[in-house]
């Protein structure tokens, strides 16, 4: 077969977007967040995703789950709630079905988003998932806010993310990133457990505990009452954490929240971040990554960046 | 045996859409014409999600009717969104994703098919009923609203050569009570049936007549392509998107 190119818009112009994480060399630094891309098939209708750095799949969890009653979106001024409840097929399912049809039009290393309701059910699936070659790195999300008994409890306190990362390290060879939520009271203190646990890198900021009501029903608008707040709003919060973690930290970060141009991106790694991740503007408009791809150079020649890797923790 | 209902693998796109006229048909109901590329429009019973400067997520509202140029939307003022819908002049420009969702099939069997409305549900049924005349079906139409002064419409399906059937729940126009009020009350004769109205009717129609049929469902959505999963469902054949797989259902694999 022969494989087209996907042709970078950093090569195009002359200016170095790449940038490294743990060994896996993306071509940009710009990554779809998990659950918003899906497993990437509604994306390539819209346009060729091998454009991206790569792209985080959607929360994989070991048995498959429906999520949470809706409504489970409610709009937000400069963003968005979500109590979607961690839908997914299964990891079975996504290694039978989701990895090998995203083979047929996403050639680039995908990151695997893990989540789970016990150390065991981590570790199950995180041991699953490094027999897949398709998967450059793990991304364990011990963030969730939408679920009970499960996902965030494990982020919100040092010694429990640790343990998780302990677990997920003895299972696989792959980088693992650990995603944090920002519904703590010290994240750096979180972060560095898990980098003492053999954690290879951080992503952050996963949604932020949010909640609206429909004055006129007088009642929450999701069905779960609270779910998880993204979206420009939220991106000066990110910024900060970023700026905190990768002070603290010597394992790389993925930087996530709010983004939605260029300048975010640049931002975000002048804050400390290696790769930039791209959420809920993906919804908004299911071009947003590519555009903003295609923005990168010149908004780094405007900037007098030539090499992308060189502005990370600038600031 | 019932199969699954094929998924619409029609691609999608975004593009800009330029306003023709915007004109008022009830007290809060509107009438939206916008030119643009339609190629991505393959079914009655689809729908587009409209970009509002000021607003973070898309309002997503079904096509009433297209053509190779045009697409005629009818919405009802509900919030913020779409009062600021309701102010666009002619010549204004909207960003919009179009082709999105799985339509009304209307390859059936069935000669005589009942399109049930109800309230801001009726405008799909228009252009699902057009198409439906053009492949020499006799088509019925049952509309129901809440009063008289809310009716629409009504005149433009009788044009179409639809026999028409309208119900207020206040008895002001029509039969008196709702949609399946008029089904009884009238003995409408219909071997197959389309519907798109607010949930109760919906439920309410499908636990009053025999005949199978299609749905068309609403819920709150964040992307309206399937990525977010935010309007997920329960059906027999499996969990589906009501932006994706949806909105329209078959009547055998709906779980109320």
């Amino acid at each position: 077969m022969v494989e087209k190119q996907t042709i970078q818009p950093g090569v195009a112009a002359g200016v170095d977007t790449t940038v490294e994480l743990c060994g896996v060399r993306l071509d940009n630094p710009v990554v779809p967040a998990s659950g918003t891309f899906g497993y990437g098939n509604e994306f390539k209708d819209f346009y060729d995703i091998n454009i991206l750095g790569s792209f985080s799949f959607k929360g994989t969890t070991r048995e498959a789950r429906f999520g949470n009653p809706t409504p489970r979106i409610a709009e937000c001024t400069e963003g968005m709630i979500n109590a979607v409840g961690l839908q997914n097929p299964g990891i079975d399912a996504v290694i039978r079905h989701e990895l090998p049809r995203l083979r047929s039009f996403f050639r680039k290393p995908v990151i695997a988003n893990i989540s789970g309701f016990s150390v065991e059910e981590y570790a199950y699936c995180c041991e699953r998932i490094d027999k897949q070659e398709q998967v450059g790195i793990i991304e364990v999300n011990v963030s969730c806010p939408n679920v009970r008994h499960g996902g965030m409890s494990f982020g919100t306190s040092p010694e429990a993310a640790a343990e998780v990362t302990r677990a997920v390290k003895a299972v696989t060879t792959k980088p693992v990133f650990i995603k944090l939520s920002p519904n703590v009271t010290d994240i750096v203190a979180i972060a560095r457990a898990c980098e003492e646990a053999g954690a290879d890198g951080i992503s952050l900021i996963n949604t932020v505990l949010g909640m609206r009501i429909d004055v006129a029903r007088r009642r929450p608008v999701i069905a779960n009452t609270m779910g998880g707040f993204s979206g420009p709003a939220i991106f000066p919060l990110a910024v900060r954490m970023v700026y905190q973690v990768a002070r603290a930290c010597r394992i790389p970060v993925m930087g996530c929240g709010g983004v939605r141009s260029a300048r975010d991106v640049i931002e975000m790694m002048m804050a400390g971040a290696t790769a930039v991740q791209v959420g809920a503007a993906n919804l908004v408009n299911p071009y947003a990554s590519k555009e903003i791809i295609e923005a990168l150079p010149g908004e780094m020649r405007r900037l007098g960046i030539e090499r992308l890797s060189d502005i990370i923790g600038i600031a | 045996m019932m199969t699954d209902k094929p998924v619409n693998e029609a691609m999608y796109k975004r593009g800009l859409y330029r306003i023709e006229e915007n004109e008022r048909l009830t007290e809060s109901v509107w009438r939206m014409t916008l030119k643009g590329d339609t190629q991505w429009i393959t079914a009655p019973g689809q729908f587009v999600n409209i970009a509002l400067e000021g607003h973070y997520l898309r309002r997503p509202i079904s096509v009433c009717d297209w053509d190779d140029e045009r697409i005629v939307l009818i919405y009802k003022v509900v919030g913020d969104g779409t009062a600021q819908m309701g102010r666009m002049e002619a010549g204004e420009d909207l960003d919009l994703l179009t082709g999105l969702g799985n339509g009304f099939s209307t390859r059936i069997d069935a000669r005589r098919p009942l399109l049930v409305g109800g309230g801001v549900g009726v405008p799909p049924l228009y252009g699902l009923a057009r198409r439906l005349l053009d492949a020499g079906r006799q088509v019925g139409v049952v509309l129901g609203f809440n009063t008289e002064a809310e009716i629409f419409y009504e005149e433009e399906f009788r044009r179409l050569g639809c026999s028409v059937t309208v119900a207020t729940a206040d008895g002001s126009r029509g039969v008196k009570g709702f949609v399946t009020t008029a089904i009884a009350e009238e003995k409408l004769d219909f071997d197959y049936f389309y519907a798109c109205g607010p949930l109760p009717m919906l439920h309410a129609l499908y636990n009053a007549v025999e005949q199978d049929g299609q749905l068309s469902f609403e819920e709150r959505m964040g992307c309206g392509f399937g990525a977010c999963m935010g309007c997920s469902c329960k059906t027999r054949y499996g969990n589906k998107r009501i932006c994706k797989e949806g909105p329209v259902l078959e009547k055998g694999e709906i779980i109320w």
